[in-house]
């Protein structure tokens, strides 16, 4: 047939071998590069060993700061291609994370809160770090801040680097407190110990602002409020559950004398019975709360308004020492049996590359766990971040368990109940009994893992 | 949601009786044969995996780790069915099926009995009511969380401009679930629309002719004759729009994620938080169980209603 319409028309006949023959073989072009991204969607097979990727969970100012310091990675390896994707915060990045680990397919590098690490871990999520491997890579496990190595370990395994802590902290407007009389000679806060103090400087704030003398978010936010009450009732040396989330202790009598005073200050007007992050952002920062408790990574928050702040720990309320609520970001190699020693050297290059960064990154509020920044002259002049330095080293998590953790469960039902105290709507012990009702489902269930 | 067969009962039984002549014998075999991709794929992927769900619920089955860990017996199904959680989840469930089921039936009942007076433009009326039916999930949320937004989106601009304060469209649990109920209306109307503009040109014309003859009005025509020979159609779009309502997770996932706290969390979101975010897949597969043996109830009574409908239809 080719043939006697060859005769007849210049053009070469198509049939359908000839379209077939070039389908299959433009299909083989396609796939020759192992490399292309068709082959890596459909087959699945890996990306080229020089590619890393990278996966966090970073907004906002933070999420401005780790592209600085993965640009500052690219250019220093212009022979890695970092793959960085950015995952929406919380519970579904942890849930992301944990599927594509568990299904084969994780990233090379991950972030980590290290309030999750412990769950991750028991889970056969993420790969140890030996001290060799670590010391070889150029983080020698004793340049960390001993309170988050200390979380980053599992059951005697490091199996994250800290990146930074990030405590709850106390913010004070300085002018507020200035005409207040609570500045010294050198304009900075006077100390401020027991809570008769703390409930004193909260009423000399409100008189000259005339509305508040302080603000801590009680509405639509669970875990601002179980921060403020962890940060109390650590002090008071409580806690809350043991043994992996199993059992139940919390102390009565520390919960309620925390609650009660916590509630005596929204109870007397000091504090607002009943705001939600919005409505604390706009209080602090018009001056109508002289003092805000609050994470420190707000900071950048307010450093774009006209407000004139300082950042100090959360005050001794209770307790002869400093205690303070935090958390830490941290970077993990999540478990990949088809990860080889290249790959596993260059993602560990890539994490020492983001804690030489640890500069860049307390520009977002955060206090770095690597020692070699934080010890630094540069670091002790960056204001405020330098003031609450030692919270770090006083630093306390959230208990371990497997419904635990930043954005969990845990902080759901504990800070719902604390929120209930706070509007003033439930009693300091109805609030207990309320955490112990909530969390005992929890604690009775048969843990997933560990 | 996906695929919906729409078997009236009565057209299967006249096909069988005709095609009865020639070799039933081979009919059957080439019937079986080429059904069988179908098949071979319904037991490995529906099939299969539902064996292994129940399998699964009567142990601690972790998500993360392969296997079906330590047999529990019973204690997943009593710790679900005392489940505050799940109840409430169940709850919402039930309350958006509620809100959104009326609507669904008789808006779209509405439209097609507009519709089906039109002379001209049938097409573009139909191609228009369907239209956002076939818009992907993500990219309605994504609209409608433009058109709630406080302060910016044009929904609190409307009240404003009759002088309501502006609810918290997504942040009040009240106004959350009458919020992705008006969505999902907007969304899927255009389904049950279609369904009762096939229902209505099932009615034959004579019937309306004879109506008109003997006299009666519009509205006499419509509750007298359109509505009983619909009765089929009615209840078909409704019992499909109440089990389309209690399968709710995507739009109130990505509108609510359940919130604030878990108050808008409908029942599948519950069984995707415990078996994914937590691990708990054993005790998700109960939670699935106890979800589909109601599921089943509701079904059941359609098949009830759908036999009864037939049967006053045949008489």
């Amino acid at each position: 047939m080719s043939q006697r319409s060859g005769g007849r028309s210049p053009l070469p006949s198509v049939n359908r071998r000839m379209v077939l023959g070039a389908g299959a073989g433009s299909l083989a072009t396609l796939l020759a590069g192992c490399g292309s991204p068709v082959a890596t969607g459909l087959f699945g097979a890996a990306p080229p060993t020089r590619t890393l990727t990278y996966w966090n969970l970073f907004a906002g100012g933070d999420g401005a700061n780790m592209q600085t310091m993965e640009d500052a990675y690219r250019k220093a390896h212009p022979d890695v291609r970092l793959d960085s994707t950015v995952l929406s915060w919380g519970t579904p990045y942890y849930t992301k994370l944990s599927l594509a680990t568990s299904g084969g397919a994780p990233p090379d590098v991950a972030v980590v809160h290290l309030s999750r690490l412990d769950t991750l871990a028991k889970a056969g999520l993420v790969s140890s770090l030996s001290p060799d491997e670590l010391a070889n890579a150029g983080l020698p496990t004793d340049n960390f801040t001993p309170a988050a190595l200390q979380k980053a370990t599992v059951d005697g395994t490091v199996r994250a680097v800290p990146l930074d802590t990030h405590p709850f902290v106390m913010f004070y407007n300085v002018e507020v407190c200035r005409k207040a009389g609570l500045l010294d000679g050198s304009g900075k806060l006077k100390p401020i110990n027991g809570p008769q103090e703390l409930t004193a400087a909260l009423r000399a704030a409100q008189r000259v602002t005339g509305q508040y003398g302080g603000v801590v978010t009680i509405t639509n936010d669970p875990s601002t409020n179980w921060r403020f009450f962890a940060t109390l009732y650590y002090q008071l040396g409580g806690t809350v559950v043991a043994d992996s989330g199993t059992r139940i202790t919390l102390d009565d009598d520390k919960a309620v004398q925390a609650l009660t005073f916590m509630q005596s200050l929204t109870r007397s007007g000091l504090l607002p019975k009943s705001v939600d992050p919005g409505g604390t952002t706009s209080l602090f920062s018009t001056g109508k709360a002289g003092f805000l408790f609050d994470g420190e990574w707000q900071i950048p928050t307010y450093r774009d308004t006209p407000v004139r702040f300082d950042v100090v720990p959360v005050p001794h309320v209770f307790g002869p020492k400093l205690v303070a609520f935090a958390d830490s970001h941290s970077l993990v190699i999540p478990r990949n049996g088809a990860m080889d020693a290249e790959r596993r050297s260059i993602a560990l290059g890539f994490i020492k590359s983001l804690l030489d960064s640890s500069m860049t990154w307390a520009q977002g509020g955060h206090i770095p766990a690597w020692l070699p920044v934080r010890e630094s002259p540069e670091f002790d002049k960056l204001r405020p971040q330098a003031n609450y330095v030692e919270a770090a080293t006083a630093a306390r998590y959230d208990p371990p368990g497997w419904y635990s953790g930043a954005g969990s469960q845990f902080e759901n039902i504990v800070g719902a109940a604390v929120a209930a105290s706070q509007t003033t709507s439930q009693t300091p012990a109805g609030a207990v009994r309320a955490m112990r009702s909530g969390l005992q489902p929890y604690v009775t269930a048969i843990p997933p893992v560990g | 949601m996906a695929t919906t067969i729409i078997d009236d009962g009565v057209s299967a039984a006249r096909v069988t009786s005709a095609g009865n002549r020639s070799g039933p014998r081979d009919e059957h075999r080439a019937g079986w044969l080429l059904s069988l991709p179908f098949l071979v794929l319904y037991l490995l992927f529906l099939v299969g995996p539902a064996v292994y769900g129940i399998v699964m619920s009567f142990f601690n089955a972790t998500t993360v780790r392969p296997g079906l860990g330590k047999a529990v017996g019973l204690d997943n199904y009593r710790s679900i069915l005392t489940s505050s959680d799940f109840w409430s989840s169940m709850g919402h469930t039930v309350w958006f099926t509620t809100l959104t089921t009326p609507p669904l039936v008789i808006l779209a009942l509405f439209f097609a009995l507009l519709a089906e007076r039109l002379h001209r433009a049938k097409a573009l009326v139909r191609f228009i009511f369907f239209a956002p039916f076939v818009l992907p999930v993500t990219s309605v949320t994504l609209i409608f969380l433009w058109l709630y937004a406080p302060e910016v989106g044009l929904v609190p601009h409307w009240f404003e401009a009759v002088g309501l304060p502006p609810p918290n469209l997504l942040g009040e649990t009240k106004w959350a679930f009458i919020s992705v109920a008006a969505l999902t209306v907007w969304w899927t109307v255009g389904f049950n629309f279609v369904l009762f503009l096939a229902g209505l040109q099932e009615v034959p014309r004579d019937v309306y002719e004879a109506a008109a003859i003997d006299g009666a009005n519009p509205v006499r025509t419509l509750t007298g004759i359109v509505l009983p020979l619909l009765r089929p159609t009615v209840v078909l779009v409704t019992m499909l729009q109440i089990l389309a309502s209690m399968q709710i997770f995507n739009q109130m996932y990505l509108m609510t994620a359940g919130g604030p706290g878990t108050s808008t969390r409908p029942v599948m979101e519950f069984i995707y938080d415990t078996g994914f975010s937590d691990y708990r897949a054993g005790y998700a597969a109960a939670a699935t169980m106890v979800y589909f043996a109601l599921v089943l109830v509701v079904s059941l009574v359609w098949f009830l209603l759908r036999r009864q409908s037939n049967k006053e239809v045949g008489a």
